[in-house]
């Protein structure tokens, strides 16, 4: 099963020719994802990496059936490249973009209401299902096809959660990093819920930090809902109130936001906090054996 | 209705906030932008001597008719009255008096660090506590992101003049927020609605709706992360004025908003923080005695907890990004190096584009470029080329440890600080 993204996922790239794209690009071909072209406005009718290059995001889903799409577009232009793929119908649309201001993101959000589709990030290292597609820029090897699902507002954190996994035995359904910013598409709560209802998930690993009421509203609804073990950890412990620590939304505001406090609702909610993050693997396995 | 806590939250973090992703401005440079689309703010004059006071005092007496003045300082913190920082000057003589009294001076106040900021600047201010025919009051007034609705909103209160946490504390029913829809932006009738639950009426409303509307055209036209007016006046001739602006912008809006990016105050900045910016580092002095370097911002914070448990503390946050490359952390290992409290140095790379063996070379050329790097520095690289980079390390012969699990870091951490 995994979720979001599998083999059979028709992957475009929009911002397909330029730097970023090219390279990623490059790298999910090699991985096996089955990318069936990319966007560039302009080339329409190119061959880029083997692949064809399309003026709009409707003509890929109607010449060669995108349903996922994957955007580097630089800032100024990210949140009309993700309405675009909504426009025209792309499904699963993972925007890789750091640095979208924000009122534009208020905006692209709005948009997407009355679209059937879901936004993963932006400012995120996107979506992989090992073995089945890789659409982000998360490095392929250290994944293998398992049993647990990630959810993780950060990069590498989350890239060190999946090498742990992977070396414990246990691997990953699907890996989704959500991305940093205070507006993103797809919520902690959603992505737990799109993988609590992923019968091939047996374990879920939710990595969270400082800032927002994401991981809390997430926690809650696994008290609720939940019907397999989740491994929680916090980053920001020791991070000052009032400086954000490297994402926009990382920053202790009031007592709720702190990293002491999310973890106790965590831990309240039937979740499995470790404090270090070189638990994460070896905590999942005791609960899963 | 948004909860309490989330608000005080959003609202403290930003009031508060000092750093790479937000551009914090003075208030007169907030006013400024405000005035620019047709805010009432009262008459003032930045000055950055005594006798520039006066003038300006002066100025602002004949514009407006003005004898009194406040004088007040202009550093980017909150909470300045507090500490001495804003006066009330009742003759041109005081202005010039506090003018003096406060252009040097480093305040402190509950915004601020212990340490306090060193003021450069005041703004002389038209008196707006003139009298007239109705009562003076106070409001606060706010726009910012509701983060749990994806929507901006204009958080409002009667009860201005005094810190917006108490008030929620205190009196959480006179808080009241009005969310725009981000479609057709802030209505008429929203407006309105603002005016009528502030209590006002006559002149008083009239002005308030056009203020209202004033005020959030500014919010979206500048790009801002937050406005805080504390207070808006309603004045004794029912006119409304920002009595005072806390403005912040958005940083990854600036490559539009370039009036607004030169407005940008070093000054006001750590100057360490200052120089790793210049070189894409996002950097955060902190008081521990272990510096780390990680490349992303989730698992730097993770490295600095992972150092509290082992018994150090960190002494910064640095995130080096997505290209750690050779040059990048020979940067971050010489700002690292500027804090005499620093005793070691975890590095921690997860690597993925970024190759583990070129960070690690990029390791041994900044120790062998920078010399005498007397504190030992620990080197975690997992990931891409783990081992070659690990190999990188153990054959250089220099004094550093070189780890490949996170938890054997962290025992190296807790063995050099012995």
């Amino acid at each position: 099963m995994s979720v979001l993204v599998n083999k059979n996922s028709k992957v475009i790239v929009q911002g397909f020719t330029g730097s970023e794209g090219t390279f990623h690009a490059g790298q999910m071909i090699e991985y096996g994802t089955n990318l069936v072209g990319g966007v560039t406005p302009g080339k329409g009718g190119q061959y880029h990496l083997g692949k064809p290059v399309f003026n709009t995001v409707a003509d890929a889903v109607a010449k060669a059936g995108a349903d996922v799409s994957v955007i580097f577009v630089p800032p100024a232009f990210a949140t009309d490249a993700i309405m675009e793929a909504a426009e025209a119908g792309i499904k699963v649309i993972v925007c890789i973009t750091e640095g979208i201001p924000t009122a534009d993101m208020v905006k692209a959000k709005e948009f997407l209401k009355g679209h059937d589709c879901r936004l993963i990030g932006p400012n995120c290292p996107g979506v992989i299902t090992p073995g089945e597609a890789k659409v982000g820029i998360m490095p392929g090897f250290i994944h293998s096809k398992g049993r647990v699902g990630i959810v993780s507002r950060s990069g590498t954190l989350t890239y060190e959660a999946v090498d742990q996994l992977t070396k414990v035995g246990l691997g990953q359904t699907t890996a989704i990093g959500i991305g940093g910013d205070p507006i993103i598409g797809t919520t902690t709560k959603e992505a737990v819920e799109l993988l609590m209802n992923d019968p091939e998930t047996e374990g879920i690993v939710m990595i969270g930090e400082i800032g927002g009421s994401m991981e809390a509203e997430a926690a809650y609804w696994v008290k609720e809902n939940g019907n397999k073990p989740v491994v929680g950890f916090i980053a920001g412990a020791t991070a000052p109130k009032g400086r954000t620590m490297g994402h926009a939304g990382a920053i202790i505001g009031g007592v709720s936001d702190t990293a002491e406090a999310k973890k106790q609702i965590l831990t309240e909610c039937g979740i499995h906090v470790v404090d270090s993050p070189a638990d994460i693997g070896t905590k999942m396995l005791e609960l899963l054996s | 209705m948004i909860e309490i806590d989330t608000l005080k939250s959003s609202i403290f973090g930003l009031q508060k906030s000092q750093n790479y992703f937000v551009m914090n401005l003075h208030e007169f440079q907030g006013k400024q932008i405000l005035s620019g689309y047709g805010v009432s703010v009262p008459m003032s004059i930045v000055a950055e001597s005594p006798a520039k006071a006066v003038e300006a005092a002066k100025e602002i007496q004949k514009m407006t008719g003005s004898d009194k003045w406040a004088v007040k300082a202009q550093i980017h913190a909150g909470g300045r009255g507090k500490g001495g920082g804003v006066k009330i000057a009742k003759s041109i003589e005081e202005v010039e008096l506090f003018a003096d009294q406060i252009i040097g001076m480093t305040l402190i106040t509950p915004q601020t660090s212990a340490e306090g900021k060193y003021v450069r600047k005041v703004l002389v201010e038209q008196n707006i506590y003139y009298p007239g025919p109705y009562p003076v009051s106070e409001i606060y007034m706010s726009i910012l992101l509701n983060r749990a609705t994806s929507r901006n909103m204009i958080l409002y209160s009667p009860r201005g003049g005094m810190d917006i946490e108490k008030v929620a504390e205190e009196t959480p029913d006179q808080i009241f927020t009005e969310e725009i829809d981000p479609k057709v932006g802030l209505q008429a009738f929203q407006a309105r609605k603002i005016a009528f639950n502030l209590g006002l009426s006559g002149t008083a409303f009239k002005e308030m709706v056009k203020f209202v509307a004033a005020l959030y055209k500014a919010y979206e036209g500048s790009d801002a992360s937050l406005f805080e007016i504390n207070p808006v006046i309603k004045a004794a001739d029912d006119r409304i004025y920002a009595a005072d602006a806390k403005v912040v912008i958005d940083n990854n809006a600036l490559f539009r908003q370039i009036e607004i990016a030169g407005m940008r105050d070093l000054n006001e900045e750590d100057p360490i923080e200052v120089e790793a910016s210049r070189f894409d580092l996002n950097y955060v002095k902190l008081d521990g005695n272990v510096g780390c370097m990680v490349n992303g911002a989730g698992l730097a914070m993770a490295t600095m907890d992972m150092i509290k448990m082992s018994g150090g503390d960190p002494a910064n946050f640095l995130d080096v990004g997505g290209t750690a490359n050779a040059k990048r952390v020979e940067e971050g290992f010489r700002i690292i190096l500027k804090d005499p409290n620093v005793k070691a140095i975890l590095v921690n790379i997860f690597g993925g584009i970024v190759r583990c063996d070129r960070v690690a070379q990029g390791v041994v050329d900044a120790y062998n470029n920078i010399g005498e790097i007397e504190v030992p520095i620990i080197v975690r690289l997992q990931g891409t080329n783990a081992e070659e980079g690990k190999e990188i390390i153990d054959k250089s012969g220099l004094k550093v440890f070189s780890a490949i699990r996170l938890q054997d870091a962290a025992a190296l951490v807790n063995e050099v600080l012995k």
